[in-house]
């Protein structure tokens, strides 16, 4: 019995009790010194959705979780039924695919940001070849974001995969080998049996794209900290910026209390509805 | 058929062209000179400039760094473990009032990640006096982790063969003993692969740190890079060499223990 306190105390000081706090400390005008006295009620809230960088930083990461389905979803797809095959250089090439999504945030975003810099960069030199000038895609408002997603795609398209081909593989062959006796070729077999197969991994793929984008910091800081003119925002980097580097504790912890409330409706809500079965 | 073949690796090979690209560029870029890097950003060096890498791995900042980082994981590492396995094991083996009520309750930790309660959090490693300690980012990544690593551990301990307890209860051995002796043996797989998975997340990690320290001499890496990055702003040759540098360790335990990082990452985080 003594086994049980040291994880239900180090889980209600570090998690419950903050979690619960952010909701009591968002009532207040608060710097972070002696102790909260000055009651605004809801007005943080109203500064936060009042806030124009705030409704950004949430347009972002629709557009992150957008971008993840179109793009990087049929990518990780079309690769993993390549790679779920046996052939020579296949598990290196899995391997490969998966490399950048256990390269940190951080390290990923200053690799890019070399990539996009504008006098040193790797598309400088592209742009270069053709005796163009290359933009600054980190320097404007209107490209910074567009420039983000891609290193995103870049950076978790292998973990998708890698679910894919995890999925392909446990996948029952007798009933794939039965449809190709009953004359179902090549195209018809991916669309009408093997997809099919995959829906619960896609539904779970969905999840961690839409878990994935509600905590997207890291990535962003090295890259353009949200800029330029708070355009490359997300929800968590808007709170850092806004809440945490200012000490505007009431603030910051109703953007907290807000990201909260979006992350446990969907997780119920999405458990609830599509992924019932598993 | 053929042309299916053809897709297939012109597909592969646009992919893999996409992501090394800018992997190999990082690598190379460290060996350059300032001015190559500016006229030769993709190439092989005309000259290996290996005073770029030397410099850094004789400085006692990136080892400090790594350091910080090593330590910072170990601690996280090996006290998720005994936590977690601990009341993983309550929650396996023992019947009581209220048991699924309290593994709920540890559960809803998976909802929401730390980000959104950070300022309460710094308020609170604050008023406990942690502030700028390696134990004040720590508590806190051992405690988010905890419902995910119980969960993992939970079934995995269900799982052993309950004779297995009968018998060693019926010999006169006690819960304890048990545990000890004969579950977290059994377990080693499943123990490796969540500290694995610990371990990545505390070696990554940047938004705990970057709220809870204030001393350089405490950064882990990925905080250390933000700052050399500041310091030498227009020098990319140093600074993709410093990149290298800081994400080798993770590439040298990619290959050694991929079998526990890709099973971690994907199939662990499946049955979360």
């Amino acid at each position: 019995m003594l086994f049980l306190p040291p994880a239900v105390l180090l889980f209600t000081l570090f998690v419950v009790m903050p979690a619960g706090e952010a909701g009591w400390y968002s009532a207040f005008n608060w710097n972070g010194f002696g102790r909260p006295t000055r009651w605004i009620g809801l007005d943080n809230y109203r500064y936060v959705f009042e806030n124009r960088a705030f409704g950004i930083a949430l347009w972002n990461n629709v557009l992150v979780i957008a971008v993840s389905l179109v793009v990087q979803l049929p990518l990780a797809l079309t690769l993993a039924v390549i790679l779920a095959e046996r052939f020579r250089g296949a598990v290196a090439l899995r391997l490969v695919f998966f490399l950048p999504y256990i390269l940190a945030e951080i390290a990923t975003g200053m690799i890019f940001s070399f990539v996009y810099d504008g006098n040193y960069g790797l598309l400088t030199a592209i742009w270069g070849w053709f005796g163009a000038e290359a933009p600054h895609l980190l320097a404007s408002p209107a490209t910074a974001m567009p420039a983000i997603l891609v290193v995103i795609v870049w950076k978790y398209f292998g973990f998708h995969m890698m679910l894919f081909i995890a999925a392909l593989q446990g996948m029952d062959r007798g009933v794939i080998e039965a449809a190709r006796i009953d004359g179902a070729t090549g195209w018809q077999l991916q669309r009408h049996v093997v997809l099919p197969l995959l829906y619960p991994t896609i539904r779970l793929s969905i999840f961690f794209v839409v878990v994935g984008s509600l905590q997207l910091f890291d990535l962003v800081m090295p890259l353009t900290r949200g800029g330029p003119a708070d355009a490359s925002h997300t929800i968590v980097s808007f709170l850092y910026t806004f809440g945490v580097m200012r000490m505007r504790v009431g603030f910051g912890s109703a953007v907290g209390v807000i990201l909260f409330v979006i992350c446990a409706t969907f997780a119920f809500t999405y458990k609830r509805w599509f992924m019932r079965d598993e | 058929m053929d042309g299916i073949a053809v897709f297939k690796g012109f597909f592969l090979a646009a992919a893999l062209l996409f992501v090394l690209t800018p992997l190999l560029a990082t690598v190379l870029g460290g060996f350059k000179s300032l001015g190559e890097l500016r006229t030769n950003p993709f190439g092989l060096p005309s000259v290996w400039e290996w005073r770029n890498y030397a410099d850094i791995i004789l400085s006692s900042r990136y080892w400090g760094l790594l350091g910080n980082s090593l330590t910072i994981a170990l601690l996280t590492v090996v006290l998720t473990l005994v936590v977690a396995a601990m009341a993983a094991f309550v929650f396996a083996h023992l019947q009581f009032f209220g048991r699924e009520m309290l593994f709920a309750y540890i559960t809803t930790g998976l909802l929401f990640p730390a980000a959104t309660a950070i300022l309460p959090l710094f308020i609170k490693v604050r008023d406990l006096g942690l502030l700028d300690s390696y134990f004040g980012i720590v508590l806190p990544q051992v405690a988010f982790g905890l419902a995910m690593s119980i969960l993992l551990l939970r079934r995995f301990f269900r799982d052993l063969p309950p004779e297995l307890l009968e018998a060693a209860l019926v010999d006169g051995c006690s819960y304890i003993g048990f545990f000890l002796h004969i579950t977290l043996p059994l377990s080693r797989p499943i123990l490796a692969t969540v500290g694995t998975i610990v371990f990545v997340h505390s070696w990554n990690a940047y938004l705990v740190p970057l709220v809870m320290l204030n001393s350089d001499s405490l950064y882990p890496w990925p905080l250390g890079i933000m700052v050399y990055q500041g310091e030498y702003s227009s020098e990319w040759n140093l600074i993709l060499a410093f990149i290298t540098l800081t994400i080798l360790p993770t590439i040298l335990l990619f290959l050694f223990a991929q079998k526990h990082i890709v099973a971690g990452l994907t199939a662990g985080a499946v049955k979360g």
